[in-house]
Order: C-alpha cells, then structure tokens, then sequence
C-alpha cells in the first residue's frame, strides 16, 4: 500500500535495498510494492490458464512426460480427436452454448430495457412495490427455483428441450436493475416529455428516443448476461439428460466423467477445456473496453 | 388542450404496466410459480397404498412439517451445511481481503503495468465455474501439476490436496480465484468515485499512504464492500459446481459434500422431490437470513459511526 510520488516521505519497508534509493529519482517513480503485488496477483490469476493453452499442445504421451510448461506437439492431433469424438458432439456443445447465451442474452436485454425505462421514467402507482419484487430474485437461490422449475416444465412436456434452459434464464433481476439506473440517467424527462408535445406514442418515444440512448447499458446487461448464461451449469445439468443439447459446461463435465478413470481422455478433456475458454476470454478482451464501468459503480452506490 | 392532456395522461397510466407485463410474465412463471411450488412440495408427501401399482396408487397428501424435520435431522444435510460454513469463512474473507488489497493497489499512484494487471486480475469472471473447477482440478493432479514437479525435484513432501484439510483448501482456492476480479473491480470503481480533493489535505498533513488507505479510502467505499460481502455469502452457500466438477478426481467429495448437492441426490438421484423441495426451502430461508443478517449488523455499525 505504500505508493507515493513524493520522494522524501517513502517508506522504507517497501523498497528492497538498492531500489531508487541515492539514485537521482526518476520523472515517475515507480510503487514498488503495489506494483509487485499487482503482478503477482495477475501470475496467479493467469496460471491456470496458461497451463491449459500449453497443456492443450501436448500429445498424451507428453503430457505425463514431458515438464508441464514445455509446450508439446500434439495440439493438431488432439484438435482431430476432439473433433471426432462421438461425430464431433463437442461442436454441438459450443452451438448450444452460443445459441443460449446469444438469443438468452439478447431476450434479456430487452424485456431490461422495456422494464428500466417503465420503471425509471414514469410514476405510477404499485412501482416501487413491483421493483422491490422484481429485484427480491435476485436473492432467490437458483437452488430452491430449479427443482421446481424442472417439476413443472416436466408438466408442460418441455424438460429436455431448448427452451427449459432458455426461458428461465431471460429474465435477470440484475439486469433490470441495471437498466432501470442507466434509463434514469440517460434519457431526461423533457426530452420524453417534448415526444409527447410532438404527439408521438409511448412506444414510438420509446424506441425512436429512449432506447438509442439507452444502448450503452443494453449492452452491458447484454453482456453480462451472455456470461451469465454460458457459465451456468445447474440449470441445463438438471433440465437436459440428451447430451446432443447440452451446453458446453455441462458437455465438458460429462467428458471428465468419462475421462477421469481413463487417464488417455485427459487430453481430449483438456483441449476441451481450453477451446471453451477461447471465445469468453476473446469477447472478454473486446468488450472491456466497452464496458461501463460507471454503470457498475452507479449500482453498486445506490 | 385540456381534452388532449387528459387523453394523453390516460395513454401515459396504462404505457408502465404495458412496457412491464414481459417481466411481470416471466417473473409469475419462473420465480413466483416454482417457489409457490417449492413450498407445496414441502409440504407433502407420497402416500402408496397396496403394492404402489396402478394409476391412483400413489396420491400426494398433506405431511405437516415432517419433510422439514426430517430435513433438519439428516446427518447429511446438517454436515454439507458444517462443511459449507467452514469453507466459506475461508473463502469470503480471503477473496474480499484480496479483491480490497488489489482495488487499493491499484488506486495508487505511479503504479507500473495497472491496465494489464487489473484485465488479468479480472480474467477468471469470463471462465466458467465449471472449467475453473476442472483447470485448477488437474493442477492438482499429482501426475500432470507443475506443483508436483516442483516439490519432486526440490525433494519435498507431497500433500494430496485433494483429500481432507487439504480438500477445502483447493475447493476454497477455485473459488477466490475466480470471484477475486469481480469483486475487485466493484471495489475499484467506488475508489475511482472519490473525489481527488479528499486526498490533498490528508497529504498535505503529510499523510502516509497506507494511513490514507486506511483511515480515508476504505472508510468511503464501505457500502461496496458491504455489498461485495452480502452477494459473496449469498454464492457462497450455494457452492455446487466447484464440488461437482471436482467429483470424478477424487473420492473425498461425496455426492452430499455440499447442501446443494444434497438436494440435487435426493431430489434426483433418489427421486424425493418433496423431501428435496423442504431441503431447498431451509436453505434459501437459512441464506436469507445470514445476508440479512449481516446487512442489518452492517448498516447499524454505519449509523452508529455516523452518529458519532
């Protein structure tokens, strides 16, 4: 904790000896120990995945023999083996993965929208008892919704299907919560009330003025909620038995089932594993730049 | 114009109730209903009469608390919960503890490296529970760890991590690991929130860092932290992908490790639903009280020191 730009006050316990002490200080002094901390805690952070792209690149044999940070040789071999396992089912997962995350995001995005704007621009009556309900999921445990959750869509014939992993997942209390913040802040009363000046409809003020200007935090609720979706595995563990539907979570799970007693699945378990991180960890490096942060705090102070 | 104003205001009262009827929709059927449902559920129980054959041989009737008793009094239940409660004053703390020491690190000034570090840091939110589980599972795994090849050349001794003590230790590193970054940054941004001019006479006074972190910065971003604490407990209780995955690489994670996992047998495995329902209600009843719990504690030690 001890960063400081000013020279004479810096404490001792932090600098190693022969660190910048006596020498002419430089134009911008670096914190040593917050620095140092930082990184260590980005090396921890970034292990694991460091040895699943190398492990990935080794041929079973290497794998057991060869130190684990030396890259192998195998990754064409294991990429063939994974396509071809059960007829390439892998890619199926990867499918149902972004079809879930995509459409399930999406619909969630807008059913945020619509309630965050109704929420946040008008007044009527029942608002903050519908918020406060709205948002009281949040705190439901997935756990106590998901057996009954399956119960049910087991009445309506719907277990096993697309839509018992996709229709539960639309509606994100988080989401709205988000959207109701965003739409407070972004859209101002006069411009919905010139619309109405205008004579233009609730729905064309909505669409034609709000909701560009509420794009930002849509795709952050987006964003959010494709993460969301692609990462659960509860839901879709305990909706699904076909595993041609299964998501990549659950798909991935059910091969180190099979793989963990036969030590010659490893590898197919481990390019699994680091072909699935790929697309998350590229859509993360993009959308980062987008990301409101602003928005994060904004919700995290009120 | 008056006629208008009233007809638009008309158009105006009905435009919220439209705009919120998708989620009021989806909020009845996939939270309300199964919670109603839930409750039922727990509530009763299966009644066979004669050999349990034939349609009307199985009738659902009303059980009282019984579910709910014998809930409370299954060892299975009561000791995922022991072992969840261990696991978690390992985890809050130290994910928390991390995620503040990161966030304030980062906050300083002449930090070297901080956009890398911070995306670093925060990397392990885009990856799944499950595969976290599974890529630090086969760091764990003697024949494949650099850890284990680490400590075989140095001659060392070669704990199983994946065995008693040492189990909680590695389900507990899975999830800081993961949730470190997140929470980090929620704590980040309330940093980058306060005004730099709090700053400047604390440093003219001649301040120390550490001094500023401690009696300013931490101090202002306590509702963050509150919050961070409140979600991290809530997640935290419901620990069931960590175990899960970690399942097939050792034998010390039982089907029942944690409280969830013990609904998820019983529910499905042995096909009690009702007993399983009760279990799930004593468990969202238990995690809303601690969370709550703990926000009220919270927010009366914030008004106490406001008060003073």
């Amino acid at each position: 904790m001890s960063s400081l730009a000013v020279p004479q006050t810096e404490p001792v316990a932090g600098s190693t000896p022969g660190t910048a002490q006596g020498r002419p200080p430089l134009r911008r002094r670096i914190a040593l120990i917050p620095t140092v901390t930082l990184f260590l805690g980005a090396i921890y952070c970034l292990l694991p995945v460091a040895w699943v792209v190398i492990a990935a690149t080794k041929s079973g044999r290497e794998l057991f023999s060869t130190f684990t940070f030396l890259p192998g040789t195998g990754f064409a071999g294991n990429f063939r083996d994974l396509s071809a396992y059960r007829d390439g089912v892998y890619w199926e997962w990867m499918g149902n993965s972004a079809l879930h995350a995509g459409l399930g995001a999406l619909l969630s995005a807008c059913v945020s929208a619509f309630s965050g704007y109704a929420l946040a621009i008008y007044r009527f009556r029942g608002r903050e008892t519908i918020f406060n309900v709205l948002l009281a999921g949040v705190l439901m445990p997935p756990v106590i919704l998901a057996i009954p959750q399956y119960l049910l869509l087991a009445k309506a014939d719907l277990t096993d299907s697309f839509l018992s992993v996709l229709l539960p997942q639309i509606l994100s209390p988080y989401g709205v919560y988000l959207a109701r913040i965003y739409a407070a802040a972004a859209v101002p009363a006069d411009v919905v009330e010139a619309g109405r000046m205008d004579g233009a409809s609730e729905w064309r003020i909505f669409t034609r003025i709000a909701l560009p200007m509420m794009i930002p935090g849509m795709v952050t609720v987006f964003l959010f909620q494709f993460v969301a979706i692609w990462n659960n595995f509860l839901l879709p563990y305990i909706m699904l038995s076909d595993d041609e539907k299964f998501p990549i979570t659950l798909g991935l799970f059910t091969l180190l089932e099979q793989g963990a007693n036969t030590p010659a699945l490893y590898t197919l378990v481990i390019t699994g594993a680091f072909l699935a991180v790929l697309p998350l960890v590229a859509l993360f490096l993009v959308i980062q730049r987008f990301w409101s942060l602003d928005l994060l705090s904004g919700a995290v102070k009120s | 114009m008056k006629s208008t104003a009233r007809r638009q205001s008309y158009g105006v009262k009905g435009a919220p109730y439209a705009f919120l009827l998708p989620a009021t929709i989806l909020f009845a059927l996939f939270f309300a209903l199964p919670i109603g449902y839930a409750i039922w559920l727990s509530l009763h129980k299966v009644k066979v009469s004669g050999l349990g054959l034939g349609s009307g041989a199985r009738r659902e009737v009303w059980a009282g608390l019984e579910n709910y008793t014998d809930a409370l009094t299954d060892s299975e239940l009561v000791n995922g919960a022991l072992r969840v409660l261990g696991y978690g004053c390992i985890v809050v703390p130290v994910m928390l503890g991390l995620a503040l020491l990161f966030a304030l690190m980062l906050d300083s000034e002449n930090v070297r490296l901080a956009p890398f570090t911070r995306l670093a840091i925060f990397l392990p939110y885009a990856i799944p529970g499950v595969v976290a589980a599974l890529l630090w599972g086969f760091l764990y795994l003697p024949d494949v760890s650099p850890f284990y090849f680490v400590l075989d050349k140095l001659g060392l001794p070669q704990p199983d991590l994946l065995d008693g003590g040492p189990l909680y230790l590695a389900l507990s590193n899975i999830a800081v690991w993961g949730g470190t970054g997140f929470n980090m940054i929620v704590i980040y941004t309330s940093l980058q929130a306060i005004p730099a001019e709090v700053y400047e006479a604390a440093k003219l006074d001649g301040a120390t860092p550490v001094q500023i972190a401690l009696r300013i910065k931490i101090p202002m971003v306590a509702p963050s932290l509150v919050l961070t604490f409140f979600f991290s407990i809530i997640a935290t209780l419901q620990v069931f992908n960590e175990p899960t995955t970690l399942k097939p690489l050792t034998n010390s994670v039982s089907t029942t490790w944690s409280p969830l996992m013990n609904v998820h047998r019983d529910a499905f495995g042995e096909g009690d639903v009702y007993g399983a329902a009760a279990q799930a209600v004593i468990i969202a009843f238990a995690t809303l009280l601690l969370s709550f719990g703990f926000l009220r504690a919270a927010n009366r030690r914030q008004k106490q020191e406001a008060a003073r």
